[in-house]
């Protein structure tokens, strides 16, 4: 297995009430797109408060798939459930099946830290490590899981060519990442991300503090990325799932009301709290 | 219409001062600036009168000369020697073990009645006479740990007794580090571990040393507990050991001021500016780091 999600030790351990994996791997076609994650029945609670009450969503391999609805209907809880982000926050708790290439992440034997280094994130605020220059920021999660890259050099301009962020920063690549303006520390932190080469990565409203033209750059990027990754994007920006994603769903207090693609929710969405949400008429 | 924008005017003009429109604000930031003042003057004047009377003193051969009977010729080496010494030792105990638990309570701990409960008591600790720290030492390290009026019992008990300031304050310096960061650390694939060694704490390591060099600055002056656990008041020789009997140079001070002659008076005064000195230079030094390690982190 190249991209065992747990570790060694503990594979070479077997857990005795694990069930034998089935590893579907449907073949690949041009028409129809493969289902890189999906969840099944996932709940999330904040302490006594349940956030996601069993959302079942598929995520399809090189699309972007739009997550919106309106504020508090556990859009970025259910994104942060993907990678296993929610349980970093004390008195989280999950429960339900989430599926990368029909593994389920929330198995016991299952080392989370191997689902984040495959499933990368960009938050909504930009988050470049004060600490580090520039270049230094590009390659933190190599240097943090204890890669040494042989061309760093390479890596660095490649992901912040990726990010386009290459032609404003290849001069200043040592200074520190915190002086960038705001979008381009977003567009830093994507880079950081993206030097990783996840499979997945998950955006969290990664343009809400953005001015128009740094969001128009992200969203273009955005629209780039899905030819090599799988993006889930949160947004609260009708427009801009509009613009970006293939597919959108649509979350209202904690379920899942509609998922298709991106036209047929926007054009002729079937659940009425659907056509109010995105008629603006609430939210 | 002319008469509106003459009102207007006249609203936006400073009303004459009169007893009513002095105001509690004006009566308040007076106080204030007298507040801001007094502890100034106060530092002037101890300054200038340590100065003054210390003057005549104050040479090269009174920081390198041994103590004497005779107030002309005595020094402060072997003073000037054990602090430094009891200084190094107590920043040596204390800086792994207060920084250590400051790493527990802030990163590992999950918050509870204990964790609370051991926050109080270190919050109290912090304010205990330091005469408590030394009847402490006394007991634990100079009798019940054979350690003898040593160095090492001095040091030790010193490390106790800066010990909750530094917890506290390295603790306040982890907690500066925004939660975002560690949260985009961990989204990279990091654990606990690697957080708190490649972000939490470089970020976190300016606040850290100024709360170290203060703690320890302060235990610089610290006269009481060294008296309790018998540093001695006479010393002729230099310490050459971690068993070794020792002095400091508030105990020197201390011991001058008591003395009846007016010579030692002065040579107290000269005492106490070495040790003011000495204090400005670690509180600068505290502020020159923090300032020069800070421009690297800035955001």
């Amino acid at each position: 297995m190249e991209h065992a999600l747990k570790t060694p030790r503990e594979t070479s351990s077997p857990d005795p009430t694990r069930r034998p994996q089935t590893v579907v791997r449907p073949a690949e076609e041009s028409g129809t797109p493969q289902v890189k994650m999906r969840t099944e029945l996932l709940r999330a609670w904040f302490g006594p408060t349940e956030v996601l009450k069993g959302i079942s969503l598929p995520i399809l391999k090189n699309r972007v798939t739009a997550i919106i609805g309106p504020s508090g209907c556990g859009k970025s809880t259910l994104l942060r459930c993907l990678n296993r982000m929610h349980e970093v926050v004390p008195g989280a708790r999950v429960e339900g099946k989430a599926y990368l290439d029909e593994q389920n992440i929330y198995e016991a034997s299952v080392n989370p830290i191997r689902v984040r280094q495959r499933i990368g994130m960009v938050f909504q605020k930009a988050n470049p490590f004060p600490t580090m220059s520039i270049r230094n920021n590009v390659l933190a999660g190599l240097r943090l899981q204890g890669v040494r890259p042989r061309s760093p050099d390479e890596l660095v301009e490649k992901a912040l060519r990726q990010a386009a962020l290459w032609d404003e920063v290849k001069d200043i690549l040592d200074r520190s990442g915190v002086s960038l303006s705001g979008g381009q520390q977003q567009r830093l932190c994507i880079a950081r991300a993206l030097v990783l080469e996840p499979e997945v990565l998950l955006m969290d409203e990664p343009c809400s503090a953005l001015d128009p033209i740094a969001t128009a750059k992200i969203e273009d990027l955005i629209y780039e990325l899905r030819n090599s990754y799988t993006v889930v994007i949160v947004t609260h920006n009708m427009q801009q799932a509009a613009r970006v994603a293939d597919f959108t769903a649509f979350l209202y207090l904690g379920e899942l009301i509609e998922y298709d693609k991106t036209d047929t929710i926007f054009r002729t969405p079937r659940d009425p709290r659907t056509e109010a949400y995105i008629t603006g008429r609430f939210g | 219409m002319e008469s509106d924008s003459k009102q207007s005017q006249e609203t936006l003009r400073e009303p004459q001062p009169s007893l009513a429109t002095i105001g509690p604000e004006k009566a308040f930031v007076a106080i204030c600036r007298l507040a801001v003042a007094l502890p100034l003057l106060l530092l002037v004047v101890l300054v200038v009168d340590a100065v003054v009377d210390g003057w005549p003193r104050l040479s090269w051969g009174f920081l390198t000369g041994y103590p004497s009977r005779n107030p002309e010729i005595a020094g402060i080496l072997p003073a000037l020697a054990g602090s430094a010494a009891v200084i190094v030792l107590t920043a040596v105990m204390a800086i792994p073990v207060g920084v250590g638990a400051a790493i527990y309570l802030e990163e590992y701990t999950k918050p509870g009645r204990l964790t609370s409960l051991i926050e109080l008591n270190i919050s109290n600790l912090a304010g205990v006479p330091s005469i408590i720290y030394g009847l402490l030492g006394l007991e634990l390290f100079v009798r019940a740990m054979q350690m003898g009026r040593s160095l090492l019992a001095g040091a030790a008990t010193l490390a106790l007794l800066v010990l909750p300031a530094v917890i506290m304050t390295s603790r306040e310096a982890l907690r500066t580090v925004p939660y975002s960061l560690r949260e985009a650390c961990y989204a990279l694939g990091a654990d606990r571990w690697q957080t708190i060694w490649r972000v939490v704490l470089p970020m976190s390591l300016p606040g850290i040393l100024t709360g170290i060099i203060l703690s320890v600055a302060r235990a610089i002056g610290e006269t009481a507990p060294l008296i309790m656990i018998g540093a001695l008041t006479y010393v002729a020789f230099l310490p050459d050991s971690l068993m070794s009997p020792f002095t400091a140079l508030p105990i020197q001070i201390f011991n001058w001021v008591s003395r009846p002659q007016k010579g030692f008076h002065t040579n107290a005064a000269a005492g106490i500016v070495v040790l003011l000195v000495l204090m400005l230079l670690l509180n600068a030094t505290a502020i020159w780091l923090r300032v020069r390690l800070q421009r690297r982190v800035n955001w």
